[in-house]
């Protein structure tokens, strides 16, 4: 074998070629038979405990155990476990697991193995646990891939999807965006401003037939500064603001850039800060925010 | 009209996570606690009728179709009633509306909402394309109007940390409250960050599961102690309305001067002993003050910090620690006129106002666009 490192150090593997056999004897051959099918099985004692998984003698005794064999669990009860947080090369399991004992329904003694259960906070004495066999079985203890606590929630991938088209006045709102400017409408009952351009007047309920061309310009009537990240914004803190744009009644809200949030006041004079005109879509994403005109304040 | 009744209240335990109990579980388990109250089975029940906020919450289309087994609904009408945030007080009003016209007896009501199963920030901000809005959930949408008041009033930064302590004293005297903070007060409030500023988080509701029931009787079939309907009332207006007053919407004092009418209230301050008021952020405690008429406008940041509206004062408000202690959202409304009931009826335990004999129950949703009132008294009206 070379050196490692050059150092007076050598790496020796011993391994029987093919696997050592094990003649598994009555008892353990059934207990083995057993899980191949499917089944746990424990034996019976002369004096009457159900050793799980079986023994050919008494541990307490030192008699040989009875030809009884009882049919445990499958569910059982861990009472106590170790929590591996790196599962290493030969572990059952890829993902932090605990090694348990686990007493089987109907077993006067505990099984050790591997439960998949999430986190350490998941598995405490006492939790109920089921074993997840595996698909093929040969007859090993490893026929039971692990045990996993009982189900009591399941995660439900609801997802639905939507083809949306900006009709009527929302369309024509957006190609203005597009062209940079603001489309709104006006009320001819109630003589009201509305931008985005609206198909009827949410105060009067008229259909709204005039449009206008509103200027990008407005003032801060009220804002929030939010400290939660959004992907809308680009960073934490962020203004989202109710600007009202010169000549409207109703508001935007959109987000307030180009200023230190704190120095964002109510009746500060805004102008929309364009995306650059080579890059416009018809979409409000043309505009990257609304930042300080440097007038003065607006009395509201 | 027909006199309206309730006669039974149950809920459940409101907490962050309910694992150990299905969502036709968590309200089968509030809706018998109801009619235990009632010394009634499901059999005495002519209706059901559930509310819930939106289907996006747990992403169940149409919870009432899965839960009418749970309710005891098979063969009865059933119905489910959606109005936002106010949709357990609307759904209160849909039964007792049922009750007055005459057409049932008794009626169950129950409303739920299992926050844990998603996330209801997440839920409230779903980004549709080609919105111009930027509105980072239900406290991204209120800090405005809730800056706005300040500024319209002069309101003193620490009002809104006063109605967080309150509230939260006392949760401490409410069994069912989520948010139980021993050693609550103005520091802690004031030491946990702004999420939405103005609004720092002990200023904001948590998110709970849980439900909440109630059973209405009509005059001849009541059963128990009995907590009258003097009034009952809902409102909406549209939320992109121009010139809309997001402060003190004009829905809010329409609804409250229908129900006022009904009840024969003229000083809800005086008249009214105990009110429970959807509150989810501090600072609409002020803002409710004066939109129900409760004092005059710009003066209801002075009467909460008078202490006027603490369990001692002359008008408590929230005495069950309120939305600010507990919301499972669907059913925060709901529990409001629940808690009405129960203090006429001298129910209350160790929140209960001493004498209570009217109090207003009262929700509200949306943007703020739907409101639901109802007075109850200990007397018949």
């Amino acid at each position: 074998m070379p050196s490692e490192s050059g150092a007076l150090v050598a790496r020796h593997v011993l391994e029987f070629p093919g696997g050592y056999t094990r003649t598994t004897g009555p008892v353990i051959g059934r207990f083995l038979t057993e899980l191949r099918a499917g089944r746990i099985v424990g034996v019976r004692t002369a004096e009457g405990t159900v050793l799980v998984p079986p023994l050919e003698y008494d541990p307490a005794t030192g008699d040989a155990v009875t030809s009884e064999y009882v049919e445990v669990g499958p569910a059982g009860t861990v009472t106590a476990s170790a929590w591996v947080h790196e599962p290493r090369p030969g572990h059952p399991l890829d993902r932090p697991f605990a090694w348990a004992t686990i007493k089987l329904d109907g077993a006067d003694t505990s099984l050790v193995h591997a439960v998949d259960a999430g986190n350490p906070k998941a598995l405490a004495p006492g939790t109920r646990v089921w074993p997840v066999w595996r698909q093929a079985r040969d007859g090993q203890i490893t026929d039971i891939s692990h045990f996993a606590p009982e189900v009591t929630k399941i995660v439900s991938q609801v997802r639905a999807e939507y083809r949306l088209q900006a009709g009527g006045a929302l369309g024509v709102f957006l190609e203005g965006v597009g062209r940079g400017v603001f489309i709104g409408g006006s009320c001819a009952t109630c003589g009201q401003v509305y931008v985005p351009l609206r198909g009827s007047c949410p105060e009067c309920g008229t259909v709204i037939t005039e449009q206008v061309e509103l200027p990008d310009t407005g003032t801060i009537t009220t804002f929030a500064i939010n400290n939660l990240p959004d992907p809308r914004a680009p960073e934490v803190p962020f203004v989202s603001a109710y600007i009202l744009l010169d000549g409207s009644d109703s508001p935007l809200i959109a987000l307030v850039g180009g200023v230190p949030a704190h120095e964002v006041r109510q009746g500060m004079r805004v102008r929309a800060e364009w995306i650059p005109r080579e890059e416009w879509t018809p979409s409000m994403a043309n505009v990257r925010w609304f930042a300080p005109t440097g007038e003065p304040d607006v009395e509201l | 009209m027909n006199r309206c009744a309730v006669i039974g209240v149950g809920q459940t335990h409101y907490t962050t996570k309910r694992r150990d109990v299905s969502i036709a579980g968590l309200v089968r388990e509030a809706a018998l606690r109801a009619l235990d109250d009632a010394g009634l089975t499901f059999k005495d029940i002519n209706a059901v009728v559930i509310g819930k906020a939106p289907d996006l919450f747990e992403g169940v289309m149409m919870p009432e179709s899965y839960l009418a087994d749970a309710l005891g609904a098979a063969g009865k009408p059933m119905m489910r009633v959606h109005t936002a945030g106010s949709v357990g007080g609307s759904t209160a009003l849909v039964g007792a509306g049922l009750i007055q016209g005459g057409v049932h007896d008794r009626v169950l009501v129950v409303a739920f909402e299992k926050q844990s199963e998603s996330n209801a920030t997440w839920a409230l901000t779903t980004h549709p394309p080609f919105s111009s809005s930027l509105v980072v959930g239900a406290g991204g949408y209120f800090a405005p109007h809730i800056r706005e008041y300040m500024r319209r009033t002069g309101a003193p930064g620490h009002i809104g940390t006063l109605v967080a302590v309150k509230d939260r004293l006392n949760a401490l005297k409410n069994p069912y409250a989520h948010l139980r903070i021993p050693g609550i007060d103005r520091a802690m409030v004031e030491s946990t960050p702004m999420l939405w500023e103005p609004i720092r988080y002990l200023e904001t509701c948590p998110s709970s599961d849980g439900a909440c029931a109630i059973v209405l009787s009509s005059e001849d079939k009541v059963t128990g102690t009995p907590a009258w309907v003097h009034g009952a009332a809902m409102r909406s207006e549209p939320m992109s309305r121009a010139r809309r007053d997001t402060v003190s919407p004009q829905a809010g004092k329409d609804c409250a001067a229908d129900v006022y009418r009904q009840a024969g209230i003229t000083d809800p301050r005086r008249q009214i002993d105990v009110a429970e008021v959807y509150v989810p952020f501090s600072w609409y405690e002020p803002m409710w003050l004066e939109n129900l008429g409760f004092t005059a406008e710009g003066e209801g940041w002075k009467v909460t910090e008078s202490g006027a509206t603490a369990l001692d004062g002359d008008i408590p408000w929230n005495a069950s620690g309120g939305v600010l202690s507990s919301n499972p959202i669907g059913a925060s409304g709901l529990i409001r006129f629940a808690e009405a009931a129960l203090q006429v009826r001298g129910m209350a335990g160790e929140h209960q106002v001493d004498g209570a004999r009217l109090a207003l129950g009262h929700a509200y949703g949306g943007g703020a666009q739907f409101f639901a009132m109802w007075i109850v008294g200990r007397e018949k009206p």
